[in-house]
């Protein structure tokens, strides 16, 4: 029965590709450069992150090297690098604080973001609610339009004489603004993809708002969609935040102002003579009018400004992998998701306690520990939501009739690797044990495994979820399995030990860990870690080469390749500008799978519903809705 | 609308795209001004004699005089959208042109402002009061002069053969012109009436 509805699918995908060529009129420009079309400007997305998912990735295999093998040439590329970047053929501290601070905003400001939010936001917003385009696709196609600039000038400064950006990837002051032109592209770069966030979150709220099909009502929506329209909220309030602190920073810098920078701090100038705080290039004049009124700014209200932003950012991060990873879930289970509802008030309750929990960043900065004590408690509390999806999704699972696709068990995966990355916030949520773990490799590795081993293995799940619509090519499975096995196994190989080295008392920023001689053991481990990452790193080329072959010799894909319930697949295999060649009317959630008034085991959206006398004909149905 | 297809059917919160995506702009806005406001309180209250004895050097008569500009603008501003509205296109070319004139008004005393305080070498680095005044002024200012460029556009539009009708834009140009003019209600009394007396 199913093979049948896939068939009867199938020819309708290609019966219908055709009637899409009413964009034949359209310039290669306009088609794929400044394309207006959501799923162009999701594929643009996809395109720009996955080159900088392999230059962080680049940073990241630099950065181990050092560890493993402090002052040893980089093989095969450490001779031909520049001489500000290495000596020797090894990288120099300089360099190496570098690729720290780089490493970390380009993954999380140009892979993960872009990826989770820019990408899927773009491809399954309009095509999930059954709907032509994004509310406003001209201001869509601007929010894409200022990713490519605002990479580059960000990846310029490694070419300064100063280099770029080294104050790590929270820039802190004094470091921060007391740096060089690397910095400066470092804010502004960040500014200008900042803005690029915020006009695309507007959009896709306006758009869920708006241009939901007839009779979809809110709490019918996917949780994908859920989850990225309450990431759009976080991006709307937090982001504007650190434009602000942005701007504070960078006139912390050029107009020599004292937002951030304390009063009567001294600072080594190149001259070698010590003057105060920001007026580091203007001289003692300036210093003296300044000592006349006094006054200065605080460090720390940087770190507050700043972390209230990026930490609702490791949500933004997070929330829509959670709506692919709960679509998936439900999808290969063939089971109803558990607790629609508890699942969209979760994501609620997270994005909620995500804006008052940002203190806990900062139990070391000397903060008042009685605000500290607030904090850790809105922390701990974020664990209660984060439990119910967790509960939820094994609620999911449990006796269902399991698929392992690719996609589901990079989802699968996710659920593992985000219990353990959220089980070790717990540690750090609570400022005692906090205070023992800060700033050690215990934070590195909790961080990977909520960002890589959370964030970007739904990604993964999503990209070979929603390939066969996105490309109407199906990607190979066999691949895409390799790809999981290898990236799953060198991801825990490589992230797990870090708990070890952490709690061992290994620095998180340290550029040669071996001047010390408690962590000179542990240099067998960090060379364990190098090799496990290098492998991780370079089992990625199997994703990219999946992709360029299935492109090229891939299956063609049906319409609905795994016989899901939600919009999108309402849509032809390869759908055209305006996506969808039929109306779309909406009678039902999302997950209606296994419906026990069924033969067949999936309920679409869409698909009208059968009166009494009439239950049997599953294929009709389709051909009449499509 | 591509295909034929009633996809593309009316806004479902009744309210038209341009105008709900400028509600969820204009929320982000006010986080953005926030972080500045943020900051004063938290920088005030650590330099509160520096704050008031440099408030005091502020001219309160040009900020009032802005004030009541950017207040007759916004009425100017909804006039202009009624008359539109209306159908009556030599007022709304009236009123919005008065607009852009009160734009101009408002850039022209805050010019003088700031050449004021450079006369009187105060500059963005002089305390920290002042980068603040400096900072959120100017931000202040980039927005109204953001402002007047969509308005100078349909200004000179309406002067075409075709005329300017586009109501609802000029609606949702006017939402983010009272929220220009909200913020200046707040940064007033926040940097040129609030300090404690002498």
């Amino acid at each position: 029965m199913q093979s049948a509805i896939a068939h009867a699918h199938e020819t309708h995908g290609h019966d219908s590709h055709g009637d899409h060529a009413h964009h034949h009129d359209v310039s290669f420009i306009r088609k794929y450069v400044f394309s207006t079309d959501h799923k162009v400007i999701a594929k643009q997305f996809m395109l720009a992150s996955l080159f900088f998912l392999f230059v962080g990735g680049l940073f990241a295999l630099l950065i181990r090297w050092q560890l493993a093998y402090p002052g040893e040439a980089i093989p095969l590329i450490g001779n031909i690098l520049p001489d500000t970047w290495v000596s020797d053929g090894a990288v120099t501290a300089n360099f190496y604080t570098q690729l720290l601070t780089l490493h970390g905003t380009v993954m999380i400001f140009y892979v993960i973001i872009p990826l989770a939010v820019g990408m899927f936001g773009n491809f399954c917003i309009p095509l999930m609610i059954g709907t032509d385009d994004m509310a406003l696709p001209r201001l869509n196609m601007y929010s894409f339009w200022l990713v490519p600039p605002a990479g580059l000038i960000m990846l310029t400064g490694f070419f300064f004489d100063s280099g770029t950006a080294a104050a790590g990837w929270t820039g802190y002051p004094p470091l921060g603004p007391s740096s060089g032109a690397g910095q400066t592209t470092w804010l502004i770069s960040l500014f200008l993809i900042g803005f690029s966030s915020i006009m695309g979150a507007t959009n896709y709220m306006a758009t869920i708002l708006n241009k939901r099909a007839k009779g979809l009502q809110m709490f019918q929506m996917p949780l994908t969609v859920w989850g990225l329209f309450i990431t759009a909220i976080l991006i709307t309030l937090g982001t504007p935040v650190l434009a602000a602190a942005i701007s504070m920073q960078l006139a912390d810098q050029y107009l020599h102002t004292s937002f951030f920078m304390p009063d009567n701090l001294l600072v080594g100038a190149p001259d070698n003579s010590l003057v105060t705080g920001a007026f580091i290039q203007n001289g003692n004049q300036l210093l003296e009018h300044k000592q006349l009124l006094g006054g200065g700014g605080q460090p720390i209200l940087w770190q507050h400004l700043f972390w209230f932003y990026s930490h609702p950012a490791v949500y933004i991060m997070i929330l829509p992998g959670m709506g692919i990873v709960s679509d998936v879930l439900s999808t290969f289970a063939r089971k109803p998701l558990y607790g629609y509802k508890a699942m969209i008030f979760a994501i609620m309750g997270i994005a909620f306690l995500g804006f008052i929990v940002w203190g806990h960043h900062m139990f070391q900065s000397g903060m008042n520990p009685l605000l500290g004590t607030t904090f850790m408690l809105s922390t701990i509390v974020i664990a209660v939501p984060s439990a119910i999806k967790i509960f939820n999704w094994l609620g999911t699972i449990w006796r269902g009739n399991i698929r392992f696709t690719a996609a589901n068990m990079n989802a699968l995966a996710f659920i593992a690797t985000f219990i353990i990355g959220g089980l070790s916030g717990v540690f750090m949520a609570s400022a005692p044990v906090d205070i023992y773990i800060h700033d050690t490799y215990f934070i590195v590795a909790h961080i990977h495994y909520v960002l890589f081993g959370g964030a970007l293995f739904a990604i993964f799940s999503g990209i070979y979820y929603w390939f066969p619509k996105m490309y109407g090519k199906m990607l190979n499975e066999s691949l895409g399995r390799k790809h999981f096995y290898w990236s799953f196994v060198f991801f825990n190989l490589t992230f797990y030990p870090m708990h070890l080295l952490g709690v061992g008392g290994h620095m998180r920023r340290i550029y040669n860990p071996y001047i010390y001689e408690f962590l000179q053991q542990y240099q067998p481990m960090n060379q364990f870690i190098t090799i496990a990452a290098i492998i991780l790193g370079f089992s990625q080329f199997i994703l990219i080469f999946n992709i360029l072959w299935s492109l090229k010799y891939g299956k063609p894909a049906p319409r609905n390749p795994w016989q899901a319930n939600s919009l999108e697949w309402a849509a032809p295999a390869h759908p055209g500008h305006g996506n969808f060649d039929s109306d779309i009317r909406v009678y039902r959630g999302p997950y209606e799978f296994s419906h026990p008034d069924r033969e067949s085991d999936f309920y679409p959206q869409w698909e009208e519903p059968q009166g009494v006398e009439s239950h049997s004909h599953e294929a009709k149905e389709h051909s009449h809705s499509a | 609308m591509s295909s034929g297809l009633s996809l593309a059917h009316e806004p479902v919160t009744k309210v038209p795209h341009g105008k709900l995506a400028m509600w969820i702009f204009l929320a982000s806005e006010i986080m953005f001004f926030t972080g500045f406001f943020g900051a004063f309180i938290v920088l005030r209250n650590s330099n509160l004699e520096l704050f008031s004895h440099s408030a005091a050097e502020l001219t309160k008569g040009l900020a009032l005089l802005n004030t009541f500009i950017l207040i007759g603008s916004s009425l100017t501003m909804a006039l202009s959208i009624l008359n539109l509205e209306k159908g009556n296109t030599g007022k709304f070319k009236l009123f919005l042109g008065l607009t852009i004139l009160c734009g101009f008004g408002f850039l022209i005393v805050k010019t003088i402002e700031y050449s004021t305080k450079f006369n009187h070498h105060i500059f963005p680095w002089t305390n920290v009061f002042f980068s603040f005044y400096f900072l959120m002024t100017g931000f202040h200012a980039i927005h109204v002069i953001a402002g007047m460029i969509p308005m100078t556009y349909m200004f000179i539009k309406a002067f075409t053969k075709k005329g300017y009708n586009h109501p609802v834009k000029v609606e949702t140009l006017g939402l983010y012109w009272h929220f220009v003019d909200l913020v200046w209600i707040f940064l007033f009394p926040v940097l040129y009436l609030i300090f404690p007396a002498h």
